[in-house]
C-alpha cells in the first residue's frame, strides 16, 4: 500500500492510522468515496496498536481475543484490497477549514493536497509530569508508560531496571506486566484516588498474578537524583488529594513511569477551526461525527478517550461513512451546468441547463418549443456542436405542442467534455 | 602539557561570552566545562530578560554592567544570529499604595542611565495588556527591555569562539591552579593538567570554591538562590509583555512574562540554599510563585502548565568596588593584585544574562590596562551563521529546504515542528550537541506540550546513529544521565 504520486485532491483524507483512522478510511471506500488517502506519521500503519503486544483487541467486533498488531493488521489488509492509498512517515502540518492539507515527510518531501472531506484520527496524548507537577528533580528516567512500552515492545531497549508507577490506567499495569517478564523489578503501582482507573481484568492479569504491590491513596511527592532517578518519595494523601504529613516514604527506584491520563490531541483540529469540547478536549462532533468545521469529521480517541480499541474503530467506521457521504454530495454541487442552446428551428428548451453530473444517475428528457412547423418526419438532434449526442425521430413538429427529448445516461461522457447542447429540429 | 594563553573555567553564558569576544584576539584560548555542555548551570534557568537597568543599586558595578549590557544586544543579536526582541517591559503597580514605588525605580534608572523610562496609567497598562490584574493603578514602561535565548546566545557565541580558534572541552573537572610562587602557571583538571599563562575564573555557582583555591577573598561566597518557574502552553494563554511586580530590596519579584518562542512563564521565587545542585522543585515553592504570578495576571489556569523548573542564581557576597555606595551584593570583575595571571569573576547573578558582554569587553580592558598585547587576527569573523529552523520557515522556504535535504522532511518532535535535518546539524555543529538536553536547548524539542514523549525514542536513535554508538551510551544530560539501561533480551 504506497504510493508513488499524490492527487492534487482526495474524497477522503483520513489523518493517522490508528484504529480510528483504518476504520475511517475503509467505511470511506465502502461508502463511495472514490479516492481515500491516509496520512500517518509513522513509518508503519496501526498507531499505537503497534506497540500494544498484549492481547485483550478485538473481542467485541471479531469476538476474538487478538493482540495489537494482529488487531491492527486486518484491518490494514482490508483498506489495502480496498485500495485506500497511503503516505507514511508523513506529518501532517496544517489543515484549513477550507480543507486544504500541508504535509511534510522525509520520503514525501512537501505535499499540498486538498480533501472533500477530512477524517481527523490523530489519537491522544499522555499526560506528562508537568500537568500532575510532581516537585522534585529532573533527571533521566521519568517516562510516560507509552513512551517506555514503544522502547521495550518496538525498540528492543529496557528504559530501567527498578520502577515505580505512578497510576493504575491501564497502560501503566500492562507495563507493570511486561517489564516484570523482562526481568526488570517493579516496586510498585501508586494511584491517588481510592479505587483503579483501569480495567479490573488488567489488574488481575498484570498486577495480582505478578506480586506486584498496588497502593491507593498514594502518589509521588517528590524525585530524587540529578543525573538519574534515585528514588521517589511516596506519601498518602487525604480525600481532598493533599499528602498526609509522615506518611513519607523513599522507595529506591531508577525509573518512574507515569501512567496518569490520555488527552485528545488536537493541535490540528485547532488549526483547522474546529471548535473543541473543554471537558472532553476534543472536537464537538454531531451525529455523524461532523466537526463544528462542515466536511471535517473526527474519529477515535481525538474526540474522547474510549477504553475499548473496538469502539475506536467502530467510531471510525461512522466517522468515514459520514465523510464519504459528504464528499459524494460535494462532488455532486462541484459538477459543472451545461447549457442548452435552442438551434435551428427551435425558441426554447427547458431545463436551460444540465448539470453534467446528473447522467451519472438516470436519463435526462429536456423539453421544448419550435418557431415554425415542420409538417412531415424531422430528426429533433442534440450535438455537442461538432457531434452528435442523441436525436429522435418525430412525425411532424407545431409551436404549439411541446416536444420531449431524453439525453441518455450513455452520453454521460460525452456531456463532460462540453459545456453547451445544441438542439436543433430541421430537415437536413 | 599542552600550554595555552587563556584558560575559561565554565561554559556559562559568562565563560561562552568572554571566549567569544577574546577570539578575536592572536591567543591560543581553551574553555572548559565539568558538564557535558554549554549552559548546564546558571544559564540554563532563568527568566531570559535583557533587562533596561533601572533596578540594580546605582553606582554599583552591577548597574554599569547592565546598562552598557543592554545597549550590546542589538548588534550581538545580528552577528549570532540568535532571538531577541526589544519589546520593552513593565513594572506594574497593583492598587495606589504601589505607585509610589514606581517614581523612585524611574528615579534609580535615570541614575543608572537608562533612557527611555516612561510612567503609564493603569488604563494605558490595562490597554496594551488585556490580561492584567483589573486593579492595577500604573506601570513603568522601560523601552530598552528585551527578551532573548540564553542557551541560543551561549551557543552561538561559543561557536562563533570555536569558529574563530578557541577549544572546548566538556566533561573536563577544574580541581586546582599549578603555581609558580604567586604566578598561576597552569590548572589540573580530570583530564590532565593544562598550562596557560591567564586563567579566568567564570565558574558561576563554583566561582568562590576556583577563587579560594588561587588564595583570593576567603571572604567571598557564593549562596545559591533557587527560583522556580511554570511554564505555560501557548496555546492556551498568551501574555505578549514582560511584567514585573514592584520590587522588593531582595528580588526583582514573581514575574508574568513570555518567552522569546511565545510560551508564557511565571516566576521566579527566591530561596537561599546550600546545595549548588540543587535544583528541584518544591511544592511550597511551586505555590509560592502561584499565588505571586496571580497577583499580576489573575486568570492564569493550572491546567494549562506545561512544565516546571527550577534554576539556581549564583549569589556573591562581595562589597561594590564603588566606595561611595554600601552594597553588599556586587559583581566582581578583577584582576587581583595578589595573584598573577588570574582574571577573577564571582556572583555574576541577575541581570547576568543581559550584562554578559559587557562583562566580556570588561574583562579584555582589564587584560591591557595589565599590559597584555592583544593583537586582533585579520580574519576574525564575527559573524556566526545560523542554522535553519524549519518552525520559522515559510511554507515556500520549507518546501525549498525539504528538496534540497529530505532529512529536514521528517518531523521527529511535533509540538514544536523539529525535524531531523536540524538535529543532525546541532549534532555536527562547531559545538556539538551530544546529549538530549543539549539538542533540546539548541531546537527547543520536547518543550512543548508532550515535554518529550513522542520524541524521545526517535532522538536517541538518530544520537545513536550519529555519533556512531549504541542507544544504550545515550544520555539526557551526560555521564550518569543513560535513558536506556540494557537490550530487552540480555541479563539484568
Amino acid at each position: 500500500m504506497s504510493l508513488d504520486r499524490v492527487k492534487p485532491i482526495y474524497d477522503v483524507v483520513v489523518i493517522g492510522s490508528g484504529p480510528g483512522g483504518l476504520g475511517a478510511a475503509i467505511a470511506a471506500k465502502k461508502n463511495g468515496a472514490d479516492d481515500v488517502l491516509i496520512i500517518e506519521r509513522d513509518n508503519e500503519l496501526g498507531g499505537i496498536l503497534v506497540q500494544c503486544i498484549h492481547n485483550g483487541f478485538g473481542v467485541e467486533i471479531f469476538k476474538e481475543d487478538l493482540p495489537g498488531p494482529l488487531y491492527a493488521h486486518r484491518f490494514i489488509q482490508e483498506a489495502n484490497s480496498l485500495g485506500v492509498e497511503v503516505l507514511s512517515d508523513t506529518m501532517v502540518l496544517d489543515i484549513t477549514p477550507l480543507r486544504k492539507i500541508t504535509a511534510v515527510g522525509k520520503r514525501a518531501g512537501f505535499v499540498e493536497l486538498e480533501a472533500r472531506a477530512i477524517v481527523l484520527a490523530m489519537g491522544c496524548r499522555e499526560r506528562t509530569r508537568a500537568q500532575i507537577r510532581i516537585p522534585g528533580t529532573r533527571p533521566a528516567g521519568i517516562y510516560t508508560a507509552g513512551t517506555a512500552q514503544r522502547f521495550v515492545n518496538v525498540e528492543g531497549y529496557m528504559p530501567g531496571n527498578r520502577f515505580v508507577i505512578l497510576g493504575s490506567g491501564d497502560i501503566g499495569m500492562i507495563m507493570a506486566r511486561r517489564l516484570t517478564l523482562e526481568g526488570a523489578k517493579v516496586e510498585r503501582v501508586l494511584e491517588i484516588m481510592p479505587f483503579l482507573t483501569g480495567l479490573t481484568r488488567n489488574y488481575v492479569q498484570c498486577l495480582l498474578d505478578y506480586n506486584i504491590p498496588l497502593q491507593l491513596r498514594h502518589t509521588v511527592s517528590r524525585i530524587l537524583g540529578n543525573y538519574r532517578v534515585e528514588a521517589v518519595e511516596a506519601v498518602e494523601v487525604d480525600e481532598n488529594w493533599n499528602p498526609i504529613p509522615g506518611t513519607e516514604e523513599i522507595i529506591p527506584c531508577d525509573t518512574l513511569l507515569l501512567s496518569v491520563g490520555l488527552i485528545p490531541e488536537n493541535e490540528l483540529s485547532r488549526k483547522a477551526g474546529v471548535i473543541l469540547d473543554p471537558i472532553t478536549g476534543g472536537p464537538v462532533v454531531d451525529e455523524s461525527m461532523q466537526t463544528s468545521v462542515s466536511g471535517i469529521f473526527a474519529a477515535g480517541n481525538v474526540v474522547h478517550v474510549y477504553d475499548l480499541v473496538d469502539w475506536v474503530t467502530e467510531a471510525g467506521f461512522l466517522a468515514g461513512k459520514s465523510a464519504a457521504k459528504f464528499a459524494v454530495e460535494m462532488k455532486k454541487g462541484l459538477s459543472r451546468k451545461v447549457k442548452l442552446v435552442a438551434g435551428a428551428n427551435v425558441r426554447y428548451i427547458v431545463p436551460q441547463y444540465l448539470d453534467s453530473e446528473s447522467l451519472a444517475e438516470s436519463d435526462q428528457r429536456i423539453q421544448l418549443r419550435v418557431v415554425r412547423p415542420i409538417e412531415e418526419k424531422v430528426w429533433v438532434e442534440v450535438t455537442d456542436g461538432e457531434h452528435l449526442i442523441t436525436r429522435k425521430l418525430e412525425r411532424y413538429v407545431r409551436p404549439g405542442e411541446i416536444v420531449t427529448i431524453k439525453i441518455p445516461k450513455k452520453a454521460y461522457d460525452e456531456v463532460q467534455k462540453t459545456d453547451k447542447l445544441i438542439v436543433r429540429v430541421a430537415k437536413s | 602539557m599542552k600550554k595555552y594563553d587563556v584558560i575559561i573555567i565554565g561554559a556559562g553564558i559568562i565563560g561562552c561570552m568572554i571566549a567569544r569576544f577574546l577570539s578575536r584576539y592572536k591567543l591560543d584560548t581553551l574553555l572548559i566545562e565539568k558538564e557535558a555542555d554549554v549552559c548546564m548551570g546558571a544559564t540554563a534557568a532563568n527568566t531570559a530578560i535583557i533587562h533596561a537597568g533601572y533596578d540594580p543599586v546605582p553606582g554599583s558595578l552591577k548597574a554599569e554592567m547592565n546598562v552598557k549590557g543592554n545597549k550590546m544586544w542589538d548588534t550581538l543579536a545580528g552577528e549570532l544570529n540568535i532571538p531577541f526582541e526589544r519589546r520593552g517591559d513593565y513594572v506594574v503597580a497593583i492598587g495606589e499604595e504601589e505607585l509610589p514605588k514606581l517614581e523612585e525605580l524611574m528615579k534609580q534608572g535615570i541614575q543608572n542611565g537608562v533612557p527611555g523610562l516612561v510612567l503609564l496609567s493603569g488604563d494605558e497598562v490595562r490597554r496594551r495588556e488585556p490580561n492584567i490584574n483589573p486593579k492595577v493603578s500604573g506601570a513603568l514602561w522601560a523601552s530598552t527591555g528585551g527578551i532573548a535565548d540564553p542557551f541560543a546566545a551561549a551557543v552561538a557565541a561559543a561557536e562563533n569562539a570555536v569558529m574563530n580558534g578557541v577549544t572546548i572541552m566538556f566533561e573536563t573537572v577544574f580541581q586546582d591552579f599549578i603555581m609558580d610562587g604567586n604566578k598561576i602557571v597552569g590548572i589540573k583538571t580530570n583530564r590532565g593538567d593544562f598550562a596557560s599563562r591567564w586563567v579566568i575564573n567564570a565558574a558561576g555557582l563554583y566561582s568562590d570554591e576556583v577563587m579560594h583555591k588561587a588564595g583570593v577573598r576567603p571572604e567571598f561566597r557564593i549562596t545559591p538562590r533557587k527560583g522556580e518557574y511554570y511554564v505555560f502552553d501557548r496555546a492556551e494563554i498568551t501574555i505578549n509583555n514582560v511584567l514585573f511586580p514592584v520590587p522588593t530590596p531582595v528580588t526583582k519579584g514573581i514575574l508574568v512574562t513570555t518567552t522569546i518562542h511565545g510560551n508564557t512563564i511565571i516566576g521566579p521565587n527566591a530561596k537561599d540554599i546550600q546545595d549548588k545542585e540543587d535544583r528541584s522543585v518544591t511544592r511550597e515553592g511551586l505555590e509560592e510563585v502561584w499565588n505571586g504570578a496571580l497577583k499580576l495576571v489573575p486568570k492564569l489556569e493550572l491546567k494549562h502548565v506545561i512544565a516546571v523548573f527550577a534554576g539556581l542564581r549564583a549569589g556573591g557576597n562581595a562589597p561594590s568596588p564603588n566606595p561611595n555606595i554600601k552594597y553588599n551584593h556586587d559583581y566582581v570583575i578583577e584582576i587581583p593584585s595578589n595573584v598573577k595571571g588570574f582574571v577573577n569573576l564571582g556572583g555574576i547573578e541577575s541581570p547576568g544574562l543581559v550584562s554578559s558582554p559587557a562583562i566580556a569587553t570588561r574583562v579584555i580592558e582589564l587584560l591591557k590596562d595589565v599590559g597584555e598585547k592583544l593583537e586582533e587576527k585579520k580574519d576574525w569573523d564575527p559573524i556566526r551563521p545560523a542554522r535553519p529552523r524549519f518552525r520559522d520557515l515559510s511554507k515556500e522556504e520549507q518546501r525549498i529546504l525539504v528538496q534540497n535535504d529530505p532529512r529536514y522532511g521528517r518531523i521527529v518532535c511535533r509540538c514544536e515542528s523539529v525535524t531531523e535535518g536540524e538535529i543532525v546539524a546541532e549534532i555536527h555543529a562547531p559545538v556539538p550537541a551530544k546529549t538530549y538536553d543539549a539538542i533540546k536547548r539548541r531546537t527547543w524539542l520536547g518543550t512543548g506540550r508532550c515535554q518529550g514523549g513522542f520524541d524521545t525514542p526517535r532522538v536517541v536513535e538518530i544520537l545513536a546513529r550519529e555519533l556512531g554508538v549504541p542507544p544504550t551510551q545515550i544520555t539526557k544530560k551526560g555521564p550518569g544521565s543513560e535513558f536506556l539501561k540494557r537490550r530487552t533480551k540480555d541479563v539484568a
